[in-house]
């Protein structure tokens, strides 16, 4: 499959790279290129500028900054999946990493280009809706927006044209008790999810959960946060009925549309499903039985 | 949206330098051609197999250098102008001096191919994942293959094969690439 003829750039800075984005409008951002290469095969995008971020030093890496973890827009999937720091501090996204597409694709894909890409059912939302992350937004300025409020739709976030997602910043999990997990429910190895949930626990020392941050990936026309199940157990003891209970909140808030991956009343039920297993692993691993 | 530019004066040919199994090619091509056509059609390495031509199957995998780590990519989704100035390790540039490599030999030796269609990639896709892990459990093996498509062998005799390399590799205290 032969994509339809473009032109070619490739800047050394970012500076440049925001500079072409103005000028050139029909442009689309190349980084790992394994959502937008296969999209530009099937013809479903024909971009006339393609603007190839790989050779611009200094976007790969993952950070500590004071209680937050840094990921730059040309972190691989790979880079996350076998960082000593992300199993250390945010061990559901290396978790999260190992069961996105394979090897050869986790090698060139990048974090930040899935998220911005903004396939319905990708892995990454999920975790940063979960962990409460910034999206740091680089256009003529910098901007700072909530993960809840950066996925619009299917494809959609609130990126412009004119700007690029230069970093994700997450704050770091931090208390007595805490328990972090991502679950993905797939019809085959590397397929994209029918449903996934991770999910983020701090507990105090009396067991009673003080933060809960749950994301939801694949059931709705743009992942989301599933706010009234993390309604449901703050501020609680949690036991097998208070999970029961944000699960189904949290397959309430679901969306999800008939496919190949199932109907939309199965995926409903695997939504629910997949949240309490989510949050009962989330739980294990605060080290809190239930 | 800015009207779009006439097709002949967009994507003009631009010369792409690719290092291919140690010896440097050069090519002027379309920067929509993708890295698996420099490779068959331009630089006559046909080693290097198109499958499903969508990132499916594995079969177009080579090794990429990636600040001096060789890495497994697919081929197909990578286009020629993004490997300029690369190096890259295909098929062809695995046995030295007349010498299979030890995962061509173990393919071999375990009947790890029928057809034979999905063997190049499957051996670089083995080869990528044993540098990440040089003694791999069985199921780590199929997770690490499991970007490659096999429709004859139901991946047994691929599994034994790159266990049976990992071992021998390992105990020749030699790199998976050297």
């Amino acid at each position: 499959m032969i994509p339809r003829k473009f032109e070619y750039l490739a800047p050394n800075t970012l500076a440049q790279a925001l500079n072409m984005l103005r000028k050139y409008r029909d442009a689309k951002i190349l980084s790992g290129g394994m959502s937008l290469i296969p999209m530009m095969k099937l013809r479903l995008v024909s971009p006339q500028y393609v603007i190839d971020i790989n050779n611009i030093k200094g976007l790969s890496y993952i950070k500590m900054v004071g209680k937050t973890i840094r990921i730059g827009a040309l972190t691989r999937h790979a880079d996350i999946e076998h960082s000593p720091l992300i199993r250390e501090k945010l061990p559901m996204l290396a978790e999260a990493a190992e069961v996105i597409a394979d090897q050869q694709v986790r090698n060139l894909g990048t974090f930040c280009g899935s998220l911005a890409h903004a396939d319905p059912a990708a892995d990454w939302p999920a975790n940063v809706l979960a962990l409460d992350a910034d999206m740091v937004i680089q256009g003529a300025g910098k901007r700072v927006v909530k993960a809840s409020k950066f996925f619009k739709g299917p494809f959609e976030t609130a990126l412009k044209p004119t700007e690029i997602l230069r970093e994700v910043s997450i704050p770091i999990p931090d208390g007595p008790k805490v328990g972090q997990a991502y679950l993905k429910f797939e019809r085959k190895a590397g397929d994209f999810a029918t449903v996934g949930v991770a999910s983020v626990l701090v507990l105090d020392k009396n067991n009673k959960i003080v933060r809960a941050g749950i994301g939801v990936t694949a059931v709705a026309p743009a992942p989301y946060k599933a706010v009234k199940a993390e309604q449901v157990l703050v501020g609680n003891v949690p036991s097998k009925e208070l999970v029961e209970e944000a699960a189904n909140a949290a397959a309430e808030m679901s969306d999800p549309s008939s496919d190949l991956r199932g109907s939309a009343e199965y995926k409903r039920e695997m939504t629910k499903v997949f949240t309490r297993r989510s949050l009962k692993k989330a739980l294990e691993r605060a080290g809190v039985s239930i | 949206m800015a009207v779009r530019k006439r097709v002949e004066e967009i994507g003009k040919k631009r010369p792409v330098t690719v290092e291919i199994n140690g010896q440097k090619y050069a090519f002027e091509v379309e920067p929509r051609l993708l890295l698996v056509h420099y490779i068959r059609e331009y630089a006559g390495l046909t080693g290097t197999h198109i499958g499903c031509d969508t990132t499916n199957c594995g079969a177009c995998t080579v090794l990429m250098d990636f600040n001096g780590k060789w890495k497994a990519i697919k081929s197909c989704t990578m286009f020629a102008v993004q490997a300029n100035g690369k190096r890259i390790i295909t098929i062809e540039g695995l046995a030295k001096d007349g010498e299979l490599h030890p995962l061509q030999k173990a393919f071999w030796e375990h009947h790890g191919l029928q057809c034979g269609y999905c063997t190049p990639g499957m051996i670089l896709a083995a080869a990528g994942y044993l540098m990440i892990n040089p003694n791999p459990t069985e199921m780590e093996v199929r997770h690490g293959i499991s970007g490659n498509l096999c429709r004859c062998t139901g991946y047994q005799n691929i599994v034994k094969a790159i266990l049976a390399a990992a071992e021998e590799i390992r105990s020749s205290g030699k790199p998976v690439i050297e």
